[in-house]
């Protein structure tokens, strides 16, 4: 079966499983889980997720403190992986393949699957080694081809007008927004297909928090977008689709026109209007 | 419509100001008493050095002289210099360096990086401490029974590597101290672009502990450039020129030892220059290694 059949079986598998009117505007899955469990040691602190994110649009995950929803993004490109006692058991499905089963190559799924931190963290290198840092672990390009895609990356990352002159300078002295934005660039330099956000405007000023929700809204042009927010504003502004944890839990999700408006469970309402939370 | 202002409510009495103002002396009496304390410590300290520091200078640099470079050591009254001992410092201090680095470094990625809660790495660890503070002598006498005796004589290479083996415990121990400051969040960084654990320590993880790690090595350096006790029984100091690791070869710590004790002038003139040649040097490697630590951060 060639790539494009089993992505199409796949999708067609999980399109079956959608259907409800406030669905409308979303696009197929990329990204399914299906009974997600996660535990740190005997602590579980998933319970039995199931969710769908849609490709080439915005998912923002959010809830109070400790609901999970780091940990569902720390799952979905395997990061858990690195710490032993942390386990996930069900299924993430990604082009009707179950990422989380034990044979997958962790290298090539983050390739695939990329992430952006909470605070910035460049590699005490240049700004451009920071770029190609990434590149080459994956490909082999000559000077031409990596100059090429460092600046494709910078100018996606909107960052390349103001780094242009000084590729070779320490990526160590550019300030905190420019380093958020670069280490957005590093990661879609390697053309993931999708891209995981943990807070990440939650250590920026609101100049750089309105430039990174600016560049989300532009990247989802060619990438699934998932961000982790604690900022349900940024998350009216920039997601398409919102799904709120609690406890592990996930309460609701929804469109998130439909999410801010309408929430049709209790305790949503109660934490997108600030009453607990 | 006027508000009014109320003093805000404690719990217990009021405020007693004479006794705030008391114990504020009191806070600075101690202040003083532990400052003055501080500088006194100090000011031995730094006599102590200074006495040493003057006396090596005004004993050494009258001895200084061109000879001192360019002969080596020679009977009593024939005039000779030092070369033959600063050649087999040079050679022992940097092969010493060379074979106990990469070791050391292997040995202090493994305990930050993947003995992670393991039993070997805790022992790993434990020994490493204990030869970080292990009598030299020993060393020396170890190396004696391991090399020396089975290759049938002293030789350059059984000195190199006594003084590795004082050089190994002092990289390991910077080495994992320099690799456990890297945060995790630069580790998950590079993790998370997909590379292989080895790759993230070595481009990640080396840069970023590159200066600390540098300033362990240099500090190797200057311990075991001044080493004298695992010379002894290893190198055990040549008064001829040889530049052979297959024969004993002269050092300057050795040279102060066996020059220092002796009856001739001119020998222990040259004794005090082979020591301010050694302070010098190792002054200069400490301070290369702090303006390394410092120029960063």
């Amino acid at each position: 079966m060639s790539t494009t059949e089993r992505e199409l079986k796949a999708r067609l598998e999980i399109m079956g499983g959608l259907g409800a009117e406030d669905e409308a505007g979303l696009n197929p899955a990329r990204m399914s889980l299906r009974n997600l469990d996660f535990f740190y040691g005997a602590t579980q602190a998933l319970k039995g997720i199931n969710l769908d994110f849609p490709d080439r649009q915005v998912t923002g995950l959010i809830g109070p403190s400790g609901c999970g929803k780091s940990t569902l993004l720390r799952v979905l490109n395997r990061m858990y992986d690195l710490y032993p006692g942390q386990r996930a058991t069900g299924e993430v499905l990604m082009d009707g393949e179950n990422i989380i089963a034990p044979d997958v190559d962790l290298n090539d799924l983050r390739s695939r699957v990329g992430m952006v931190f909470q605070k910035p963290t460049p590699f005490p290198m240049s700004i451009y080694d920071n770029i190609a840092f990434g590149v080459k672990l994956h490909e082999r390009l000559g000077k031409s081809a990596m100059d090429e895609r460092v600046e494709w990356s910078l100018t996606r990352a909107a960052l390349w007008g103001e780094v242009k002159d000084r590729l070779s300078a320490s990526a160590m002295g550019l300030s905190g927004g420019q380093q958020q934005r670069l280490c957005i660039a590093r990661t879609i330099a390697v053309r993931p297909e999708v891209i995981l956000l943990d807070e990440p405007t939650s250590a920026l000023d609101p100049i750089s928090t309105l430039k990174v929700e600016e560049l989300m809204d532009e990247l989802k042009q060619d990438f699934t977008i998932a961000i982790v927010t604690h900022n349900l504003q940024q998350a009216a502004r920039c997601a398409d689709q919102v799904a709120f944890f609690y406890l592990g839990e996930l309460i609701e999700v929804g469109t998130a026109a439909r999410m801010f408006t309408a929430p049709k469970v209790q305790r949503t309402q109660e934490y997108i209007t600030g009453r607990f939370g | 419509m006027s508000a009014t202002i109320t003093a805000p409510r404690h719990p217990g009495p009021a405020k007693d100001l004479r006794v705030a103002r008391r114990l504020g002396q009191r806070r600075h009496r101690t202040n003083f008493v532990v400052e003055a304390l501080c500088v006194v410590a100090t000011l031995v300290g730094l006599f102590f050095l200074a006495s040493i520091l003057l006396t090596l200078l005004w004993l050494g640099f009258g001895g200084l002289s061109l000879s001192v470079f360019t002969r080596i050591t020679l009977p009593p009254g024939s005039h000779g210099g030092l070369l033959n001992a600063i050649v087999g410092s040079l050679i022992q201090t940097a092969l010493g360096t060379l074979i106990g680095t990469p070791i050391g470094l292997l040995v202090g990625t493994y305990l930050a990086e993947y003995s992670r809660g393991s039993a070997l790495g805790d022992a790993v660890r434990f020994v490493s401490d204990v030869l970080l503070s292990a009598p030299s002598i020993l060393i020396g006498l170890f190396i004696y029974v391991l090399v020396v005796r089975p290759s049938g004589g002293f030789s350059g290479i059984a000195g190199c590597i006594a003084l590795a083996v004082i050089v190994i415990p002092i990289v390991v121990r910077t080495t994992e101290d320099m690799l456990r400051l890297i945060p995790v969040s630069l580790r998950e960084a590079a993790m998370a672009l997909g590379a292989p654990r080895w790759k993230m320590i070595l481009f990640v993880c080396y840069r970023a502990a590159r200066d600390g790690i540098v300033t362990g090595i240099l500090l190797a350096v200057a311990r075991i450039a001044g080493e004298t006790a695992p010379l002894l029984f290893t190198s055990l100091g040549n008064l001829n020129w040889s530049v052979s690791l297959g024969k004993p070869m002269a050092s300057l710590p050795v040279t102060i030892y066996q020059y220092a004790g002796s009856a001739f002038a001119d020998w222990v003139q040259l004794a005090w220059v082979a020591a301010l040649l050694i302070t010098v040097g190792v002054l200069a490697i400490n301070i290369a290694a702090r303006t390394l630590l410092r120029g960063r951060h």
